[in-house]
């Protein structure tokens, strides 16, 4: 690597990059993230180095292993350049058919492509499917173009230009101008303008100042920023190396929750390569900027994720938050000014110095600019990363994008917004995504996770999940979230194992609001969200369990019981398999049943029966 | 015990008591749990009370103060994974080894951990034995899956 110690050196050396990738050279991109490397997604890549070199295929075909590509429903991917031909579900046995066929023969081999659901009809080209086609990426552009390891990659596709136009040919107060104007908002959850978040932070007084990326992403179902993180960490870099001289700071860190250990190594990575191109460290591109970046790892707490409380961390102290009658962008890591943002936020910020605020404003609805990225999860066709503009609505994303309710069944709700969020009904499906009008339906945007529920999601136990999971991350500092959850923990208790009663219910609404009111932190403040939505939206089920003692969804244990409907087995024997406790018996073409005193009621039968005949009572 | 290994890495954090978070993970990285006389000699060099080492050691959910087992089995139960079935698959890893959460086997085999979200939520539901990460999990296929760590010697 190069030093790199003008914007012209580094023009130079884009250049010679981007002449060295010559156009149209055959690529294997294979997606490297962490879901398609749980999914053999390595040894296919392996499979393909060994096998190009055998072929004597090495030199003429690039193998890149790239950021995650977003359809993890159907990884392992893998894309072949340039003629964009994707492949899905891939695995080291395909490897040999996709060589032969398609890197040798030039065709395309169908049984790999991705299927339309519901239909015969394939499709090839990575850029038509619907998955993608409806997306507007941003954010993720990259991430299944490059090789997150290698800082050559980033510079060839445009990398570090932002920060040399802004380190050499704009002011303090002009980047900060431009970040306003775009509209730019916090995207870990808060929606605060990023903007007058680093004007505050240039205006207070004291020095170090510091800047900080929330790498902490606690929100149970949420991997946006892990996928940015382990895919193109040089974008969050370069990101932070912006603000950091807008706002006047020459150190950062970058906190990255415990379960990560992929994106602290890529991006460990690229902190090391941006030094030693002088892209980190002293005298960035031999001007007198100078910017360092530690990794500050978190040790499992979600309430790190709330910016004292990561503060905090980093000093060295279990994570409490601390009350922000002074901002933080006053006195707050060290107790100096700090600026705090997401990881997506800093991502964002290349861009708009590249091509303008304007550019940026065009995007997205009234009060929420630009483009947002939503891990789409749960009980939908299309599991994966979603980069779509502001206002877009939630049917949008979940059908157009996400294909629907998998395995046929009925859309129930949309949870937003992880722990801090709500659950939206059926009705509400055409609300458009943005920070204002989630919010207002009761839920929230959040930092982006987006969980799909069918008809078998029983809404009282969802609310009862996320409370016991927040009472075990309360940090403890206040007693109406320490106490006020405890008590709405034990209400759902009672309720899901057939001891509520219908005041039960309004009690646990009165808490609720309790913990809602008087909480000092975002995590006990946003705590009831889940119980309080369910309580508006789905009140019928709460009232199934505590008046008709049943579970219409047939997940409470307690209020449910499996049976077979002997009109609809047909002896296939599937349950019997799947039983793990060989609670069901039956022999061929006869209907099984289930023996009642060794069911444990897991629903493991229901689930792998393809004739929908285990029932529940 | 000897604790070479300790000094080591705080001397890695140039013995900075900021650094407190990332020094414990090294050490327990190092004994695979936190020693209480590995704790002492932190709150000695670092020159802070000991009482605030423990404060940290016992926050964060990662930290163990008593020794794992040789195989970490962790099923993840964040909301991708509970609303597919992550129950079945505690049940069936309970079941498997004789133990709750938090527990390890007598023959210190396995340590079995619960983890809110681990970021892999397209392959729900997730477990994990050490840094192996198993998708679309069954309890069949967990079952398969611990019976061939259990035949490990």
């Amino acid at each position: 690597m190069v030093k790199l110690t003008s914007p012209e050196q580094l023009e130079s050396c884009r250049e010679k990059l981007q002449a060295a990738r010559k156009q149209g050279k055959p690529c294997v991109a294979i997606c490297g993230g962490t879901g398609c490397r749980a999914n053999r997604g390595l040894e296919v890549a392996r499979t393909f180095r060994k096998l190009l070199k055998e072929k004597s295929l090495a030199r003429k075909v690039d193998i890149r292993i790239t950021g995650c590509h977003g359809f993890c429903e159907q990884g392992p991917l893998v894309v072949l350049l340039p003629q964009g031909t994707l492949y899905v579900s891939v695995t080291p046995d395909d490897v040999k058919e996709i060589v032969t066929t398609s890197i040798e023969g030039g065709s395309v081999v169908e049984r790999l492509t991705y299927q339309m659901p519901g239909t015969k009809q394939r499709i090839s080209r990575e850029s038509d499917i619907p998955f993608y086609a409806n997306q507007q990426r941003i954010v993720l552009a990259k991430n299944g173009k490059i090789d997150p390891t290698s800082i050559d990659d980033y510079i060839a596709v445009g990398g570090y230009a932002s920060l040399a136009k802004a380190i050499t040919t704009m002011e303090s107060d002009e980047i900060i101008d431009w970040v306003e104007k775009s509209g730019l908002r916090g995207r870990g959850g808060a929606g605060f303008p990023t903007g007058r978040k680093w004007r505050a932070c240039r205006q207070a007084k004291g020095y170090p100042k510091y800047v900080l990326c929330n790498g902490d992403e606690g929100d149970p179902g949420a991997f946006m920023d892990r996928s940015i993180m382990e895919g193109n960490p040089h974008l969050v870099l370069e990101g932070m190396a912006i603000g950091a001289y807008a706002i006047g700071s020459n150190q950062g860190y970058i906190y990255v929750r415990h379960e990560y250990p992929l994106a602290v190594e890529n991006l460990l990575i690229a902190i090391n390569q941006a030094q030693e191109c002088d892209l980190l460290g002293d005298s960035i591109l031999g001007t007198d900027f100078s910017f360092n970046i530690r990794i500050s790892r978190g040790a499992g707490a979600f309430v790190c994720g709330e910016s004292t409380a990561l503060m905090a961390s980093i000093e060295g102290f279990s994570c409490e938050p601390r009350a922000k009658h002074i901002h933080t962008c006053e006195k707050g890591l060290f107790g100096l000014p700090t600026n705090l943002n997401n990881v997506e936020t800093w991502a964002n910020v290349p861009g708009i110095i590249d091509k303008g605020c304007q550019w940026f404003a065009d995007i997205g609805s009234e009060n929420s600019k630009g483009t947002k990225v939503f891990s789409l999860v749960g009980k939908v066709r299309n599991t994966g990363l979603v980069e779509v503009p502001m206002g877009t609505t939630l049917r949008r994303v979940i059908y157009d994008i996400g294909g629907g309710v998998a395995d046929n069944r009925k859309f129930k709700a949309v949870q937003t917004g992880g722990p801090s969020g709500g659950c939206l009904p059926a009705n509400e499906l055409d609300l458009p995504v943005d920070f204002d009008r989630l919010t207002q339906a009761g839920s929230m945007m959040g930092s982006g996770g987006m969980i799909v529920m069918d008809d078998r999601t029983c809404m009282v136990e969802v609310a009862r999940y996320f409370t016991k999971f927040l009472t075990k991350e309360s940090c403890g500092k206040c007693t109406a979230c320490r106490e006020g959850l405890l008590r709405m923990d034990e209400l759902l208790e009672r309720i899901t194992s057939g001891r509520g009663s219908i005041e039960d219910v309004e009690l646990l609404g009165e808490v609720g609001v309790y913990v809602q009111t008087n909480s000092m932190c975002g995590l006990g403040k946003t705590a009831a969200n889940p119980t309080l939505s369910t309580i508006k939206y789905f009140k019928d089920e709460y009232i199934a369990h505590v008046v008709d003692r049943r579970c219409p969804a047939g997940v409470c244990k307690e209020l449910t019981t499996f049976s077979i409907d002997g009109a609809k087995c047909r002896a296939c024997g599937k349950c019997i398999k799947g039983c793990p406790v060989e609670a069901i018996t039956g022999e061929k073409k006869t209907a099984h049943i289930i023996n009642q005193d060794k069911c444990i009621k897991c629903g493991a039968c229901r689930e792998v029966c393809p004739f929908d005949a285990v029932v529940t009572m | 015990m000897k604790l070479q290994k300790v000094d080591e890495i705080i001397d890695k954090y140039d013995g900075e008591k900021s650094w407190l978070v990332m020094i414990l993970q090294d050490i327990q990285q190092e004994y695979h749990y936190l020693p209480a006389s590995a704790l002492e000699r932190v709150a000695s060099i670092l020159g802070i009370s000991l009482s605030q080492v423990y404060n940290v050691a016992t926050f964060y959910s990662s930290f163990s103060l008593t020794k794992r087992g040789k195989h970490l089995v962790r099923f993840c139960d964040g909301t991708a994974c509970h609303l597919r079935g992550s129950g079945s698959i505690h049940d069936e890893i309970k079941r498997h080894l004789g133990i709750e959460v938090g527990q390890t086997t007598p023959n210190k085999k396995f340590t079995f951990e619960d983890v809110a979200c681990l970021g892999a939520c397209a392959l729900a539901p997730v477990m994990t034995v050490d840094s192996k990460y198993y998708g679309s999990m069954t309890p069949e296929k967990v079952r398969q899956a611990l019976e061939q760590y259990k035949a490990e010697p």
